[in-house]
């Protein structure tokens, strides 16, 4: 039993394990895209679970380590979906090499108007952040309903199929790392400080304001990366696609994983897609037994299956050796 | 002149049903300090019993029979809801509650629509005339819903400001660890708080379906959600501003209808609300809260 | 000698009621310097001021020459004033050497593409930051809690942490609020002398609010008496324990 613990302990603390599971993925994804491998239904569900891992991690930095309640996730997917199918379609059609930078443009208006609402509600937190999350995620609905040049109310379509499992898979990875690397740094621990105390943060010098911009800016940065990934991915978009149960189907995964933890993030985006397309046959009752699920995960363990508990493959080196319980 | 007569009747009518369904989000909000994202759904369930009590009911059963058995049925859920979803998550984090309840509401969303996928029309509950009125249509409808709505109103106003019931629960809005000293069940206080606003609710949504008569699951989301804007617009917690909120909004509806295509309504709804959000974080009628350090 | 911090003549008023009234203090650098008197006469409050969570309705604030009334709380604890709270508030779910480094960030020098790419001064500051925290942990007995949660020390502990918090600021300037309640009368004792040790090693010019009169009276070189949010009496420990006006506004009632 002790030995069986020592050998977890001694796997989870592993440097290399982390690096060589990518390495492994990324081979995978690339076999499996190119030589049939797997079939299709089984790649789009793969690409899919890479799409939400980044939606749930970047969702996770707000609603979890910033611990506000955000509701409008869906909102920024459908920045970062429109702004980049509309490159892809309309301004560079038929050129793929330039789909990396769509995807970042995608990301890069998702995440000014992010910025832009973080900064007008700066004041408002708790319950009010979350109406004004709500809004804003109507607003952006029913404006993109209302503006002919993006397809009114029918939307997007003929998106180039641009979103392979690699370009998933590689995007995921880079959205772990970047928010690894931003919450193990002075800027992450002070946005963690504000959600364990603001007024005491705020008393040990943490300037909170724009420790909330950053987090609102990042977390809207990936939601539109994702968004884009999803349209090139589904190659159809409209308002309807980024409503409400969207920004749901987000909270479950991130609730389910455990919030202010990335492996959480993992985990909760992993279980969900399976979940959901084990669900798939059900229709509509899909959406009764998601949010039932939510319920019973708010009742039972709040915090998730992780907790706040990381995976110590998440945290850098320096870190881990702070966390060993001295015995 | 007349056109905008007419205008103004709509939106007294529209408002005083948003007021409706806003109390009750104001009165939860005010007592437990919590959104409860579900009554947007039970605002909806109250059209569908209401249909059901009609279709399915042997003898046609008057108007005010119909409305009092909307308000208990969906009051009484609104009380099952609370004790079995809500009541355990008390001491817990602010956020688990919020979650829990828009939960719960899409479950009951999403199970109306998995029954019912169309919409349905709302029969017929009594005879709906149109008369005039200095050159203005009104028609029984409307006078029913303002009568109602101000009564149910002036009724809950005299409720929490005159009974012992009121008292109480302005005791537990004020101090919820303190009130069980004095010997009161804070438990049986929320109870009754969610049975009165979530059958406010109920009412409304009956109210609301035999005006448009077109009755569908996402009406939750359409037009419960928007109640709870007025409500927040007002200053949420505030009773006095969920009915300033709900004018507000109801006339903003009727006259951007009026004046622009249809399909900007809601973009200049929310709009409004965030605008007012930002510059009154806490609504119009609504104070900030007190932060003890 | 200087004056670190000036009061000039703050009033703070909630809605009606008039918390803080027409109240001054000098504090000269390097002194310590107690605030005592009955359960709501303001002290908190005055901390709460001084300290930016509330903007006083009239009058000023002076830190070191400079006005910082109505400044945001985290640019006044940047310029030098640390705290502690009355109920602790600790970040309870982060370790006791996280709670630490969060305040030391404040001192860290590098841009978030920095730490983005983990180059340049970030590795150097982020073993720089813990090395420091460690050694402040050190100081206050607290090095073998460092990997637990701040929710998981005693008590004792948690007065401690938040004191250790509180100077990870490198603050000119600390408040204490009630850093003994709680306590028996040995371990203010102890206290006492860990006050004393603290003052002298981090030079910091310290202001407490206490009740326990015999760390007031051991620890302060001057002392405040606040009343109703009044100043009643003001002077070195012994004049204040002579005080008349005092012994019947706080000692006479607490039959001390």
């Amino acid at each position: 039993m002790e030995n069986t613990r020592r050998f977890c302990v001694r796997v989870a603390e592993c440097r290399w394990i982390l690096p060589l599971l990518f390495a492994a993925g990324l081979a995978f994804c690339v076999i499996a895209e190119s030589g049939g491998l797997l079939n299709s239904y089984t790649r789009f569900a793969l690409t899919t679970m890479a799409v939400n891992v980044i939606l749930c991690a970047s969702l996770n930095l707000v609603n979890g380590y910033l611990g506000e309640f955000s509701v409008g996730h869906a909102g920024f997917m459908a920045l970062g979906a429109y702004a980049s199918a509309m490159l892809t379609t309309r301004l560079f059609p038929q050129m793929p090499a330039l789909f990396i930078p769509a995807l970042l443009a995608g990301g890069l208006v998702a995440a000014g108007i992010g910025f832009l609402l973080a900064l007008l509600s700066f004041k408002t937190r708790g319950d009010y952040l979350a109406i004004i999350t709500l809004a804003f995620l109507m607003i952006v609905k029913s404006a993109l309903e209302n503006i002919p040049w993006v397809g009114g109310p029918r939307g997007i379509a003929g998106i180039p199929t641009l979103t392979t499992l690699p370009v998933a898979f590689v995007a995921a990875a880079a959205t772990l790392w970047t928010i690894r690397n931003l919450i193990f740094s002075k800027f992450g621990r002070a946005v963690v400080a504000i959600r364990e105390d603001e007024i005491a943060a705020n008393a040990m010098g943490v300037r909170t304001r724009e420790a909330k911009i950053l987090a609102f800016s990042v977390s809207s940065f990936f939601g539109g990366v994702a968004g884009a990934l999803l349209a090139h991915q589904i190659t159809f978009i409209n308002p309807g696609s980024f409503d409400i149960i969207k920004s749901t189907e987000i909270l479950v995964m991130v609730y389910l994983g455990g919030i202010g933890s990335l492996a959480g993030s993992v985990l909760g985006a992993v279980i969900f897609t399976l979940l959901s397309e084990a669900l798939r046959e059900f229709g509509t009752w899909r959406m009764v037994i998601l949010p039932l699920i939510l319920v019973l995960l708010m009742l039972f363990r709040p915090r998730g299956i992780m907790g706040l508990k990381e995976l110590p493959w998440f945290l850098p080196r320096r870190e881990l050796a702070t966390r060993r319980k001295k015995s | 002149m007349a056109y905008f007569a007419q205008q103004a009747v709509n939106a007294i009518s529209l408002g005083f049903l948003y007021a409706l369904i806003g109390l009750g989000y104001t009165m939860v909000y005010g007592v437990l300090t919590m959104i409860n994202f579900a009554h947007g759904d039970l605002f909806m369930l109250g059209a569908f019993v209401c249909l059901l009590l009609v279709t399915f009911s042997p003898v046609a059963l008057p108007f005010p029979v119909l409305l009092i058995l909307v308000m208990v049925i969906i009051g009484g859920l609104g009380v099952l809801i609370e004790r079995l979803a809500y009541r355990p998550l008390r001491q817990a984090p602010r956020v688990s509650a919020v979650i829990t309840a828009l939960g719960c509401g899409l479950v009951i969303s999403n199970t109306t629509l998995s029954i019912s996928p169309y919409s349905r029309a709302m029969p017929e509950v009594f005879d709906d005339r149109y008369f005039n009125v200095l050159g203005v249509g009104v028609s029984t409808l409307q006078v029913l819903i303002i009568g109602v709505s101000l009564a149910l109103m002036i009724g809950l106003d005299a409720l929490i400001h005159k009974s012992r019931f009121g008292m109480a629960l302005r005791a537990v809005a004020y101090d919820a660890g303190t009130v069980p000293l004095m010997g009161i069940s804070v438990n049986r206080i929320i109870s009754l708080t969610f049975l009165i606003g979530t059958g406010l609710g109920g009412a409304a949504g009956m109210l609301y379906g035999m005006s448009f008569p077109v009755i569908s699951a996402s009406m939750g989301i359409l037009v419960g959600w928007k109640a709870f804007i007025a409500a927040v617009i007002g200053g949420i917690g505030n009773i006095r501003g969920a009915v300033l909120g709900g004018f507000i909004l109801g006339t903003v509806e009727i006259f951007s209808v009026a004046t622009l295509p249809s399909t900007y309504r809601d973009l200049i709804s929310y709009s409004l609300l965030l605008v007012i959000l930002i510059f009154k974080p806490y609504g119009i009628l609504g104070r900030a809260p007190n932060i003890k350090v | 000698m200087s004056a670190l911090l000036e009061v000039e003549d703050v009033t703070m008023r909630f809605g009606g009621l008039c918390a803080i009234s027409h109240c001054r203090m000098t504090i000269p650098a390097g002194i310590t310097h107690g605030i005592i008197g009955p359960n709501g006469a303001g002290k908190t409050t005055l901390f709460n001021l001084i300290t930016g969570i509330y903007r006083p309705t009239e009058g000023r604030i002076r830190f070191q020459g400079r006005d910082i009334s109505g400044q945001r709380p985290s640019r006044i604890a940047l310029g030098g004033i640390g705290r502690t709270f009355q109920n602790i508030r600790l970040f309870k779910n982060l370790t006791a050497l996280e709670n630490v480094r969060i305040a030391y960030d404040t001192q860290l020098h590098y841009g978030p593409m920095e730490s983005l790419l983990r180059i340049g001064r970030h590795r150097r500051s982020e073993d720089e930051s813990i090395a420091r925290s460690m050694a402040l942990l050190e100081h206050f007995g607290l090095a073998g809690l460092a990997s637990l949660h701040a929710s998981e020390l005693s008590y004792g502990a948690q007065r401690r942490l938040e004191i250790a918090r509180a100077l990870a600021l490198k603050p000119s300037l600390l408040l204490l609020d009630e850093p003994a309640a709680g306590m028996n009368t040995a371990e203010t004792a102890i206290l006492t002398e860990f006050l004393r040790d603290i003052r002298s090693h981090f030079q910091v010019t310290m202001i407490l609010i206490e009740h326990h009169m015999h760390l007031v009276m051991n620890l302060c070189d001057q002392i405040t008496v606040l009343d109703f949010g009044r100043v009643i009496a003001e002077g070195s420990p012994a004049e204040i324990r002579a005080n008349p006006r005092v012994i019947e506004a706080y000692l006479g009632e607490s039959a001390e």
